[in-house]
């Protein structure tokens, strides 16, 4: 699988038009809020919200944009349900820095290297909301490897498809 | 130390929006419960929720309108066979509802005797469903209706089949719904034939369990699960769901599972419990409707006779047309009663199911109509009760 490990130089830095910073993580929100009344299963291996975070993390390469996106982004998902605003914000956050910084690093346009990216930023988004949920705010959790993995690998798959359509609105600095 | 700040600016910058976060969850978390988290940061996700229920809003409207396109233009194959078969259900659901008002009847006799006090539903909101908190660790809907439409905190929300959940934030022109599969969720309930008490919760992966139920007790699978009232949110007797998997749990509590009645993951419309009465239980004088009337009311009969040609009974006793008959019920009443007996046997049959064709009532086979009858001479008893001749055909 070819993830090249290039130097910054190499490595191209993309912008977004206003709209679509603000369009497409409200659009993704909406989605989320949305499919499960009509498909139940999908708010529970699913996740827009995280995967919008992690392109546009990645697509600027930038770590303060990215923990910042990653933290509108999440806050914003806290908010359209009833627990305490911040457990995605701070899971979130903590992705968005991750994919900004690996972006920086690595070449991470193919589809490969999208669906290691993806798969492994999901569970360490899931990790993080569990040990949040768990330690903090004391919410009953119980870890599943099998369903974190199984939620991962359909976020992932998604996520390639989804990052190639959302390739469309990079501007080129 | 500039170099140190510069070198490590992001990650100072990603510890210092982290520590803001948990700082505001810090302080979410020690005013405690989630109806104070919601309150105290109501503002704030007033923002989230105006941004996209708009969206939400204009969708399901266009689904719906699209729904009813296709249902109430196009697609109207089965129609006509679907009206027969929803008549003869209301035929048959019309015999059951006699019998049922007689029990409830009885029932609130009983209540008044022990002056008891009961909580009427007196008013509902219909609600539709325009979106969920999309995330299944927080199971909350979002419902088209707010403050504008009456709806407060903690108000009952429920569907034809069961309890769905309370309201637990209002916007102006939409509402929070907290759904009885959350696991911050809990319901007075009770199970409707050993009458056993419980809390229902939900649990972190969205089942639907009985909680304080003593492992001594005896709990049958497929019970029905119904609201004790003891929440002060739901009224007692609605119906929540079925048992479906009984085990002993920690503590010597048993671990019982309930499949809600109420398709919790496929919520389209709601009712909103925004008004409950209390009153005093009272017993229903009213005139009853018996199974037996009901059925009547398909047997032949003649047409009314116009009053004015009617002899007046009281006047001349001897007439010989003037076959009064003893089982006549009184004006308001129906005119034939089970006593009645060929009627009586042939109604009773009909109503039994089994074979039988239904004779003809002596009022109708002698031709005297109520106005034979002293009693009934000023009124005519109710249409319904003398149908006329096509419409009373045997079915």
């Amino acid at each position: 699988m070819p993830i090249t490990y290039t130097s910054n130089e190499q490595v191209e830095v993309y912008r977004f038009s206003i709209p679509v910073t603000i369009g497409i993580p409200l659009l993704a929100l909406f989605v989320q809020a949305f499919l499960p009344l009509r498909f139940p299963r999908f708010a529970v291996y699913i996740d827009l919200p995280l995967l919008v975070t992690i392109f546009f993390a990645m697509a600027r390469r930038s770590p303060i944009a990215g923990l910042f996106t990653g933290a509108a982004i999440g806050l914003a998902q806290d908010m359209l349900g009833h627990n305490p605003i911040g457990i995605y914000g701070i899971a979130n956050t903590v992705v968005g820095y991750g994919a900004s910084s690996l972006g920086v690093k690595l070449d991470v346009e193919n589809a490969g290297a999208r669906f290691l990216v993806t798969l492994g930023f999901y569970l360490v988004h899931s990790a993080v909301y569990f040990t949040i949920a768990h330690g903090m705010v004391n919410m009953t959790q119980t870890w599943s490897w099998s369903r974190g993995i199984l939620a991962g690998l359909a976020n992932a798959v998604l996520g390639v498809a989804l990052f190639f359509l959302l390739d469309k609105f990079k501007q080129r600095t | 130390m500039e170099s140190v700040l510069g070198r490590y600016r992001n990650l100072i910058i990603l510890v210092g929006v982290l520590f803001l976060q948990v700082l505001g969850l810090a302080t979410q978390v020690k005013r405690g419960g989630a109806t104070s988290n919601v309150e105290s940061t109501r503002l704030i996700r007033v923002w989230a929720v105006g941004a996209i229920t708009p969206f939400e809003r204009a969708l399901v409207w266009g689904q719906n309108s699209a729904d009813t396109l296709w249902h109430n233009y196009f697609y109207l194959r089965g129609v006509r066979a679907e009206n027969r078969q929803l008549k003869d259900q209301i035929e048959q659901m019309r015999l059951d509802q006699v019998r049922l008002s007689e029990d409830a009847a009885q029932a609130r006799r009983l209540q008044t005797l022990v002056a008891f006090k009961e909580q009427f539903i007196s008013r509902t909101v219909a609600a539709q469903v325009i979106g969920s908190s999309g995330s299944d660790l927080s199971r909350t809907i979002y419902i088209d209706k707010g403050e504008n439409a009456g709806i407060q905190r903690d108000m009952a929300v429920m569907t034809a089949d069961g309890i769905v959940g309370k309201v637990l934030i209002v916007y102006p022109s939409v509402s929070q719904v907290l759904l009885i599969s959350d696991q911050s969720s809990g319901v007075g309930a009770l199970l409707e034939k050993t009458r056993l008490q419980g809390v229902l919760r939900g649990t972190a992966n969205g089942e639907v369990v009985l909680e304080r139920v003593m492992s001594d007790e005896q709990v049958p699978v497929g019970e029905t699960l119904l609201t004790s009232g003891g929440d002060q949110i739901f009224p007692k007797g609605l119906p929540i769901g079925t048992v479906t998997q009984v085990s002993n749990g920690k503590d010597l509590f048993l671990n019982i599972k309930i499949k809600p009645a109420a398709n919790l993951s496929k919520l389209e419309e709601v009712l909103v419990l925004v008004e409950k009465q209390e009153r005093q239980a009272t017993a229903d004088d009213g005139v009853r409707v018996r199974a037996v009337d009901i059925l009547a009311q398909r047997l032949p009969s003649v047409p009314d006779k116009p009053p004015t040609a009617t002899p007046a009974v009281g006047a001349n006793p001897s007439a010989p047309n003037n076959l009064v008959d003893p089982a006549v019920k009184p004006a308001g009443k129906p005119a034939i009663k089970p006593e009645t007996k060929p009627a009586a046997k042939s109604a009773s049959a009909t109503a039994d199911g089994s074979a039988g064709k239904p004779a003809q009532t002596p009022a109708a086979s002698t031709g005297a109509g109520p106005a034979s009858d002293p009693s009934q001479a000023p009124s005519a008893p109710p249409a319904s009760i003398q149908p006329s001749a096509h419409e009373s055909s045997p079915q």
